[in-house]
């Protein structure tokens, strides 16, 4: 898919960060300073527990963000074009062309009173107008089939589709334009395990055939582990841990991670008890001071509770790839020639040095 | 097949609510006190046989329904009387043949008498509607799309302000100012004693005593509708799937067209029906003040007067409106929203 060549990557998150603004309050630092690439054809798990700013971020990249949401800093760059300078109608010409989601939910996601069909047509008619009605149509049929819907089903609504065939059908609506990068927001939460079963393999299945840069928002390591080539873990708005897949499950150095990987069932040792983490993450209004994870990290020491972390990266062997462009391709997880920069926001890192 | 079914449904059930309604009608008219036989009493004029004869003038000296014991006409009861010549029959043989009964002030048909004032008050009504549907719906979008925001907060203020005031006082205010200011009629449908040359001198004439009626008319009911079409779809555009449409690079006008409104338009067909339905009774505090020959000016007469065939024959009218108006709110929703076609 990817040639060893690839100079610029398709999308580069800098230093984002976003405030919720309140009136009367102080801003609420949803997300801080988070920075990530994603190659063309690569999958990445966007990974943290509810209200670690996963959807925030995600939403950003779309310039969606609710009108209280302000995007303070940073840049995204897509194909080297930086989303963050264009005017609306801009990005309205991005938006599902290049970059399409997958929301959560896709009961609520879809409009009751319109047909599926013509609520995927008029994603295509709007970035492909001079379509005629029975090529949209086809295009239509075509995408419900690749979703395993028929085609004949497009003439009905929402309501008339079972759970499963409404995310299919989302699916299908985030594919329409041919869109480089899908982004994947919990896309199999309020699904039966065997539907979310399904649901995986069709999204990892469209990835491949289609080379599609993917995003899974998710909170389940289980699907990371499957089917994403690396993992960028959120905590409380920050880049916890940031590193290929196999890295993050073999020598996670984030207590975050750690914690986070042990409470998910291995199933290679069938009797060990699984892990929580107690407490909550932080609310983005009351952010605690120094390491966002403090209050529940197993590990804390006293530079914990007063210096907040900077990013740092874990082997300097692996980050020399600087010179050589960005090198978390698709590639990666199976031919494991090349690695991304592990990062890790944690002074134990640093101790280590 | 299914809506078909539907439609079947909902118009039997209107059928059966209308009968209801006449059988109702038709009792509280007999269960209230006095008849004009009984007003004639007072009167030491008139004598016993012309008590009479205005009792048999409006078939009161029949009895009112068939005994009790027998409900079945074809078995006369005890009292054995003719099921045919009962008031109740009569009066449904006379509702059958369009007949109201006869208004006991003016001694006129009331049928008659209501078929010239429903004009009136359909052309001042639907009017005052119309307008007001347009310019609330309107505000109502463009403060919602411009939520929280000074436009919003303006439109807001004047919406509250317009549906707290009172119709009366509105509209005695609108005559003393119209009037005054702008020289407009103080009331009544046509300049009494002019012979008009052409139907445009007509036309225009009227038109100018219409200007005040249907301005109160449409400012008390535009804030109503404003109110509600700005917080519906304030509701419906935080919904997820107008963030869809957002995220599909749709435009502003098509979100708002082809997502926001038509969800949002479930809770404003309710309301209009509901209006329309009332469209007799909205109009009597506005028919009045304006002098306008309508029928909620007739019904506000009747009452003093104890026109009881009138009031009996504008209470039908209403009902039935408003059952009709049900039945098309229903015909609109199943078309509009497509969950409720499909059980």
């Amino acid at each position: 898919m990817t040639t060893p060549t690839t100079s610029a990557p398709l999308l580069a998150v800098r230093d984002l960060s976003i405030d919720f603004i309140t009136p009367d309050r102080p801003p609420a630092h949803a997300v801080s300073r988070v920075s990530f690439t994603l190659q063309p054809g690569e999958a990445m798990g966007l990974v943290g527990e509810s209200g670690c700013g996963k959807t925030t971020l995600s939403l950003a990249l779309l310039r969606l963000l609710p009108p209280q949401g302000r995007i303070v800093n940073g840049s995204v760059q897509f194909n080297g074009r930086e989303l963050l300078a264009l005017a609306e109608p801009e990005m309205a010409d991005i938006r599902w062309r290049h970059m399409a989601m997958i929301f959560q939910g896709a009961m609520n996601a879809l409009n009751p009173v319109v047909t599926v069909g013509s609520q995927i047509g008029e994603a295509i008619h709007r970035h492909y107008p001079f379509m005629s009605p029975p090529e949209v149509a086809a295009r239509v049929a075509e995408l419900l089939d690749m979703v395993g819907i028929l085609g004949a089903r497009a003439d009905q609504y929402p309501h008339q589709y079972s759970g499963g065939m409404r995310q299919r059908a989302m699916i299908a609506m985030a594919l329409a334009c041919s869109p480089e990068i899908v982004i994947a927001d919990e896309p199999t939460t309020a699904l039966d395990v065997m539907i979310q079963a399904q649901i995986l393999d069709l999204l990892d299945n469209l990835r491949r055939h289609l080379g599609l840069a993917v995003i899974f928002v998710t909170h389940d390591l289980g699907v990371v582990a499957e089917l994403c080539d690396k993992v960028l873990v959120m905590y409380g708005g920050v880049t916890a841990e940031y590193a290929d897949v196999d890295t993050i499950y073999n020598s996670p150095r984030h207590p975050y991670t750690q914690e986070l990987l042990k409470a998910f069932p291995d199933l290679s040792k069938p009797q060990a008890a699984l892990n929580s983490i107690p407490g909550y993450p932080p609310r983005p209004d009351a952010l605690p001071t120094g390491c966002r994870f403090h209050p529940r990290c197993p590990l804390v020491f006293d530079r914990c509770r007063t210096d907040q972390p900077a990013l740092l990266s874990v082997s300097p062997v692996w980050s020399s790839q600087q010179s050589s462009g960005y090198a978390g391709t698709a590639n990666s997880k199976r031919s494991g020639e090349v690695r991304p920069t592990h990062l890790a926001s944690c002074h134990l890192v640093e101790n280590d040095k | 097949m299914k809506s078909l079914r539907l439609i079947a449904s909902r118009l039997v059930w209107a059928i059966f609510t209308i009968l209801f309604v006449m059988t109702l009608n038709f009792v509280i008219f007999r269960v209230l006190p006095g008849d004009p036989a009984r007003g004639g009493l007072r009167d030491p004029r008139l004598t016993r046989e012309a008590i009479e004869a205005i009792r048999v003038r409006f078939g009161l000296e029949k009895p009112v329904i068939n005994c009790v014991q027998s409900l079945n006409p074809w078995e006369p009861g005890p009292c054995a009387v003719n099921p045919f010549d009962t008031q109740f029959f009569i009066y449904l043989r006379n509702l059958a043949q369009g007949e109201l009964g006869i208004s006991y002030h003016t001694n006129r048909p009331v049928a008659e008498m209501m078929s010239q004032m429903i004009w009136n008050t359909i052309l001042l009504i639907g009017l005052g509607q119309i307008l007001a549907i347009i310019l609330g719906m309107g505000l109502g979008i463009l403060a919602a799309w411009k939520a929280r925001t000074r436009l919003d907060f303006g439109a807001l203020l004047f919406s509250l302000l317009a549906w707290s005031l009172p119709t009366f006082w509105l509209g005695i205010i609108l005559l003393f100012w119209g009037s005054n200011q702008l020289g407009l009629p103080i009331g009544g449908r046509l300049t009494p004693g002019v012979d008009f040359p052409n139907t445009a001198a007509m036309l225009k004439d009227l038109g100018r005593h219409l200007v005040l009626p249907t301005l109160t008319y449409t400012i008390v009911f535009l804030g109503e509708y404003m109110l509600i079409m700005r917080s519906t779809l304030i509701d419906v555009l935080s919904e997820d799937f107008i963030l869809t449409a957002k995220a599909k690079g749709l435009h502003t006008f098509q979100i708002l067209k082809d997502h926001a409104l038509r969800n949002a338009m479930l809770p404003m067909v309710t309301l209009i029906a509901i209006n329309l339905g009332f469209t007799v009774a909205g109009a009597i505090q506005i028919e009045s003040v304006f002098s306008w020959p309508g029928l909620g000016g007739a019904v506000f007469d009747a009452v003093g007067q104890r026109d009881y065939p009138m009031l009996q024959g504008a209470f039908l009218l209403l009902a039935v409106t408003v059952i009709l108006a049900n039945l098309a709110a229903d015909l609109v929703y199943s078309w509009l929203d497509p969950r409720v076609r499909t059980d």
